[in-house]
């Protein structure tokens, strides 16, 4: 079933369908979750209304999770099986989940600093998150740091392969050490142990980060696919615009790494 | 009215740290859409503007 959906030619024609779907209902929901979060639910007996930064934070920390858990299995799609759309894949959703974790973090100091009475304290939670954040910036600076886009991707997978050793880190973190942030209230064994009044906005700006998410993920998608078809075609073309010359520069060796990527 | 909205906005005495949370979600998620589908334009009509000066043989 991945066969049929890693075809380029098919991705392009699917997710052309699915995406004006997907974006307008991230619109839609992003719109009913901003009401439930930010009118709808009612205040912490304890927190007052800062409880509402969770409608935020919580979220992104979910997607920076599975954001990179995403990225990872691609990244190692990409590494066996050499799956055309894998690196793509990989490669397009970096940048999101780099932005989610950073939304994380800063909501998370916000919400620290009158909760905890600190912006920041170097506990196991915060700084795996942290390290999470720096391992999509390293990830996003190796599969660009090299002439030969090939290498940099087979690079990047590698790193993303490794840093998957940070997640249970991150999720069991608050369990195994101790920390100022709570323990799980929602992905935990049993009932969650937050009332329905604050789930269910919990819930609906979860679903309409993950629809962003996928939205954003097919349109760079699509972009790079665009972006490499544009290249095979300029490298195509170069060696009939001269039909006099015996070697065609862009038909040489030295050109061979670029085009490889791009007529895969 | 204008009591009532004023109250909405002060949070309970939170405002300088929900509105903020907001705001940077807004901007970071905001400005990466627009970036990604400016990007996706420009791929689109450069492949096509391609595929026109190539002719029909493709």
């Amino acid at each position: 079933m991945i066969e049929r959906f890693a075809n380029p030619a098919r991705f392009m024609r699917l997710s052309a369908t699915i995406l004006p779907w997907c974006g307008w209902a991230t619109l839609g929901l992003l719109a009913v979750g901003l009401y439930l979060a930010l009118v709808a639910s009612p205040p912490d007996y304890q927190q007052g209304e800062a409880v509402r930064i969770m409608y935020v934070h919580v979220p992104a920390a979910w997607l920076a999770l599975s954001v990179y858990l995403l990225m990872a299995v691609a990244s190692g799609t990409a590494l066996v099986a050499r799956h055309p759309l894998a690196d793509i894949a990989a490669q397009s959703a970096a940048p999101i989940g780099a932005a989610f974790t950073f939304i994380c973090l800063v909501s998370g100091s916000l919400w620290g600093r009158p909760m905890w009475g600190t912006w920041w304290v170097w506990d196991a939670r915060l700084t795996s998150v942290l390290v999470l954040f720096f391992l999509y910036l390293g990830y996003i600076a190796l599969v660009n740091g090299f002439d030969d886009p090939a290498r940099g991707a087979k690079a990047g997978s590698v790193l993303a392969l490794v840093g998957v050793v940070n997640l249970p880190i991150i999720k069991f973190s608050v369990d195994w050490w101790n920390t100022l942030h709570q323990p799980a209230s929602v992905l935990r064994l049993g009932a969650p142990t937050i009332a329905l009044s604050m789930l269910v906005p919990l819930l609906v700006m979860a679903a309409a980060f993950w629809l962003l998410f996928a939205t954003l993920l097919m349109i760079r998608m699509r972009t790079a696919l665009n972006e490499r078809k544009a290249l095979a075609l300029r490298l195509n073309r170069a060696p009939r615009a001269r039909p006099g010359r015996t070697a065609p520069v862009a038909a040489g060796p030295e050109a061979s790494p670029a085009v490889r990527p791009a007529l895969r | 009215m204008l009591q009532a909205i004023g109250s909405y906005l002060a949070m309970g005495g939170y405002a300088v740290f929900v509105w903020p949370a907001y705001a940077v979600a807004f901007v970071v998620l905001g400005g990466l859409a627009l970036y990604c589908r400016h990007r996706y334009r420009r791929s689109t009509r450069s492949l096509e503007t391609l595929q026109r000066q190539l002719g029909p043989r493709r």
